[in-house]
């Protein structure tokens, strides 16, 4: 049963409106033949055998190179560009900047941030100032450093710790705060810590991650007349389109964006770059096709951050267990524009566990560096690094196990959203199948039995999550096509950026049509001949899309069942599909081949369209999660190793078991970088500049750094609320609890707590001898 | 040296063998080997990561050796063996690493894959039953920012036991997981 549409729902901050309920009753599978199953991608072949052709790999004839001139201060005022040395060199075809003539190029380029396309005072290292189109990327290059800017070079701040002192260096000139304080409050702190047995205070800190994708972000755009064809490396076409749309003013129709394969985003490819935009105006410049893929090191700069995070957190815990109170304060860097610097950075000390008093502010500040987006989980690991190594002190300050605490405080209803309940709330199987998996209780007590006195020390940690998102929701339209031969087109607007999208949607069309999801043919993911998706991300895609492809998928049945009744006189309501045929479901005997339908070989093909329905009013539907590790710290270098790492997660249903366990793994030790490795650093003292804007000196996890024993343990509960197939989002939940776990281990095994990212072996063996000094 | 005779003006010309097929190829003297590959010779698989030798992910086969593409100068390759992802197939019928990458969901994204499967053939061809740590050590300089790498190494480890006529599939907890 399905609600009336109550709540709204927006895409960037815009409503937008409903699509259309599906239009059959639509009950939750019982018995699956393909969902649920383990099923490789059905793109494997194209992206093992080098044949995928993602979009910089997209070479066109007569295609230019740009490259674009970006501002190598923190902090400066650009009083001149002189681009005619550039303009004369070979190769080189046109040249823009805030100084040329174009208007385009001087407005604000999204109204989400309030920036020109090319900046005449610029806020952080790696802002534009200029772009060059020519025969060769070496020839745009050498026209980049041939031209001349006059910088007025100002004070900058790069510490959001400092820059709302009252001396800091103004970033804009209204200051520093983006916005006021933003205020959380229920119950009476006071009085819950009040009635607390322990109160505890800590000061936490999440250092400035980068997305790093493997695919560097960058397009190829092309103008055929006035209509603008870009491909682009992108978590969603439609996004890019309304992005270019309204920067060029050109209507929506007239801008296509394909994006079919995409090297992974992780939330920093959601929007159209200021580099999409430029290489569209270059070329309609130059008028021929331009390629701009931006460097390494630009991607460091100017493509996002999860954006580095402070967090203090005081909490009072009653000697059972009842948490009394949380008292929250977080900041973050927002960059140099209006950006999440403190997106969703208290939600899980709102939601995770339950507390009556619950207060909690958060302020967002401007610093001359690169603005953030949204990265795997916006906020949430941060939060959870702060909250989860709180309940784990606390269960130590009351003699608990960290895991009883945990189940002590599992809530019922989203306390975040005024008592909602949740359709399905997993977190308390995810800790008890978690523990029972990972063998929790054993191992404390086999490390406890044995002495950690030794300088290899082991420990275990764990902690809980929840994902804010997740749930999914509308618009999404699918379009699906059975051909005569019973063969099936999908078609759907939604990228796949390396989760297995197309693979989930091909087993849901498959399991409502009965063929094999290897004869489903997809169209997806470009503007022009797709339906409309939302960008894929903030684990939604599969909640979002996988109910409209089923909505489709039965539409087509229907249709079919229709033209079989007659054809069969039998009553449609007595038929279904099995491997290619039409059956009778009282007289299996009764059944005819798809293939020898008449009617359907007089129409050549049948069309399906199916709409994603709202979520269930009132109720919230939120993916759970709890991670456990363990791991062995040598105490006389600070190094970590991490020997294995177990999650449970319920994200509802499993729609396909191969990519699921793909999505945690990958999860895991993107939250491992987080713990261990990863961290922007500027120089903020004498230049502003980032000094590890590249992989060797920005460390991601590498084939060594990662536990060879992961284990994902799904906690598969129906959900028949949520939607239509019954699953939550799964990817970014998997990185959420990950480096809390890392860091409650490390304290486990060497009663050193760890409190700001990474824990580096220099950090970590400071820390040791600090505390050797203190005994 | 021959070869560098009717060199169109303004370019060098080299001979490389590109997956068993001798190949002439001209282009500016300044390009990299990756350049050389993607843009004068279409073989757009091999992938652009950093530039910097730092991801692995253009990671192609040079007289059977590993070499990160964008570090090498294409002029420095002069009569050459070169092997990219396109070579590793035979046909339509892909290599058992590319079965087992595909089959494992060892690619994710599969922009970091066609590095990964050069340095595992190179690694299977050298050491056809290398150990998990034998593998991560081969593996270390090759970045991937999606799979966590657990299931390249099974993949790798899969195919090795194929090559080796082994009639092996994916174990059960590889696909489910343990529980």
């Amino acid at each position: 049963m399905r609600k009336e549409p109550g709540s709204r729902y927006y895409v960037e901050g815009i409503e937008v409106p409903e699509t259309p309920e599906p239009r059959s009753e639509q009950e939750q599978w019982t018995q699956t033949e393909y969902v649920g199953k383990p099923r490789p991608r059905v793109d494997a072949y194209e992206r093992v055998s080098g044949s995928a052709v993602y979009p910089s790999d997209t070479y066109l004839p007569r295609m230019l190179y740009g490259a674009i001139l970006r501002c190598p201060h923190p902090h400066a005022v650009v009083k001149g560009v002189d681009t005619s040395e550039a303009e004369k060199m070979p190769g080189v075809r046109t040249v823009i900047s805030a100084f040329t003539p174009d208007d385009r190029a001087t407005q604000p380029h999204s109204e989400l941030i309030h920036t020109t396309l090319f900046s005449t005072r610029c806020r952080y290292e790696g802002e534009t100032v200029a772009a060059v189109a020519a025969e060769t990327p070496y020839q745009a290059w050498d026209a980049v450093r041939a031209i001349q800017v006059d910088y007025d070079v100002l004070p900058f701040v790069s510490d959001e710790r400092r820059a709302l002192d009252p001396d800091a260096p103004k970033v804009h000139d209204e200051g520093n705060q983006v916005a006021p304080t933003d205020t959380y409050e229920r119950g009476d702190v006071a009085q819950g810590f009040a009635e607390a047995d322990v109160v505890l205070e800590e000061i936490y800190r999440a250092e400035c991650e980068i997305h790093t994708p493997m695919e560097l972000h960058g397009c190829v755009a092309k103008w055929d007349g006035d209509s603008l064809t870009v491909w682009e490396s992108t978590q969603g076409v439609y996004n890019i389109q309304a992005g270019l749309a309204g920067a060029l003013g050109l209507p929506l129709s007239k801008v296509r964006v394909v994006g079919h394969y995409m090297g992974g985003g992780f939330g920093s490819k959601l929007q159209a770059g200021k580099y999409t935009i430029i290489a569209a105006l270059l070329a309609k410049k130059a008028a021929r096709p331009v390629k701009l893929t931006l460097t390494r090191e630009e991607t460091y700069l100017a493509v996002g951050n999860r954006p580095a995070s402070n967090m203090r957190l005081k909490a009072g815990v009653k000697q059972d267990g009842t948490l009394t109170a949380l008292e929250y304060v977080g900041s973050g860097a927002s960059g140099g524009y209006q950006a999440g610097g403190t997106s969703l950075l208290d939600w899980l000390v709102r939601d995770l566990y339950t507390c009556p008093n619950v207060r909690t502010e958060l302020t967002n500040i401007y610093v001359n560096a690169g603005p953030a987006r949204p990265m795997r989980g916006p906020g949430h690991p941060q939060c959870a690094w702060a909250l989860d190594q709180m309940m784990d002190a606390l269960a130590e300050a009351i003699g608990m196990d960290p895991v009883e605490l945990r189940l002590k405080n599992v809530p019922t209803v989203s306390q975040a959203r005024g008592g909602s309940p949740y359709t399905t709330t997993g977190l308390k199987q995810c800790l008890e199948e978690g523990a029972a998996a990972f063998r929790w209780k054993e191992t404390r007590a086999a490390i406890a039995r044995e002495g950690n006195t030794n300088h290899l020390r082991r420990g275990v940690g764990m902690a809980g999550g929840l994902w804010a998102g997740g749930a999914g929701g509308p618009p999404s339209t699918v379009i699906i096509k059975l051909f005569s031969d019973g063969s099936v087109n999908l078609n759907m607007g939604a990228s796949d950026i390396g989760t297995g999208t197309k693979t989930v949607m091909a087993m849901v069309a498959a399991e409502e049509l009965s063929v094999d999801p290897d004869a489903i043919q997809i169209e997806h993911a470009d503007t022009g001949t797709t339906q409309f998706a939302t960008a894929s991300g903030g684990s939604k895609t599969v909640p979002t899309e996988a109910p409209a492809v089923r909505a489709a998928a039965l539409d087509v049945k229907r249709q079919l069942l229709d033209l079989a009744a007659g054809e069969m006189g039998v009553e449609a309501s007595g038929l279904t599909l099995k491997d290619g045929k039409v059956v009778s479901i009282d007289d299996p005997s009764q059944e005819r081949e798809i293939t020898a339908l008449r009617s359907l070989r007089r129409r050549r093909s049948i069309t399906g369209v199916g709409y994603r329905g709202p979520n269930p009013q009132g109720k919230a539907v939120n993916p759970f999660a709890a991670q456990f590790c363990e791991v062995e710290v040598n105490t006389r270098t600070g190094e970590v190793k991490i020997l294995r790492f177990l999650a449970a997660h319920d994200s509802g249903r499993v729609m396909n078991r191969l990519t699921y366990q793909n999505q945690v793994f990958g999860g895991i030790t993107m939250g491992i970088g987080l713990a261990m490795t990863e961290a922007r650093v500027l120089d903020g003292d004498q230049t502003g500049k980032m000094v590890n804007k590249n992989w060797h000196d920005y460390k991601l996890p590498t084939a060594l750094d990662v536990p060879a024993d992961m284990t994902c343990v799904p906690i598969e509960l129906e959900d028949p609320e949520a939607n239509s197939v019954g699953a939550k989002g799964l990817g970014e939940p998997a990185t959420i609890p990950t480096a809390a776990a890392v860091a409650n281990a490390v304290y486990h095994a060497t009663g050193v707590r760890i409190t700001n990212t990474p824990i580096t072996p220099m950090r970590l063996a400071q820390a040791l001898a600090d505390a050797r000094k203190g005994e | 040296m021959a070869s560098r005779r009717r060199k169109p003006a303004g370019k060098a010309q080299i001979s490389l063998v590109v997956n068993g097929e001798p190949t002439e190829v001209a282009f500016s003297p300044h390009k990299t080997l990756l350049e050389v590959l993607r843009e004068d010779l279409g073989l757009t698989g091999t992938k652009h990561g950093c530039e910097l030798g730092e991801c692995g992910t253009c990671t192609v086969l040079l007289d059977g050796q590993p070499v990160l593409s964008c570090l090498a100068l294409a002029l420095a390759c002069d009569g050459k063996r070169v092997e990219t992802v396109e070579g590793m197939a035979r046909g339509a019928v892909l290599h058992p690493l590319q079965e087992t990458f595909a089959d494992l969901g060892a690619a994710q994204c599969g922009y970091c894959t066609p590095g990964f499967l050069l340095v595992a053939k190179a690694l299977l061809e050298e050491n056809p039953s290398p150990t998990r740590d034998q593998i991560k050590q081969a593996l270390a300089g090759n970045l991937c920012r999606c799979t966590g790498y657990l299931k390249i190494y099974e993949a790798v480890e899969l195919a090795a036991a194929r090559m080796q006529g082994e009639e092996a599939e994916a174990k059960e907890e590889t696909l489910y997981g343990r529980r």
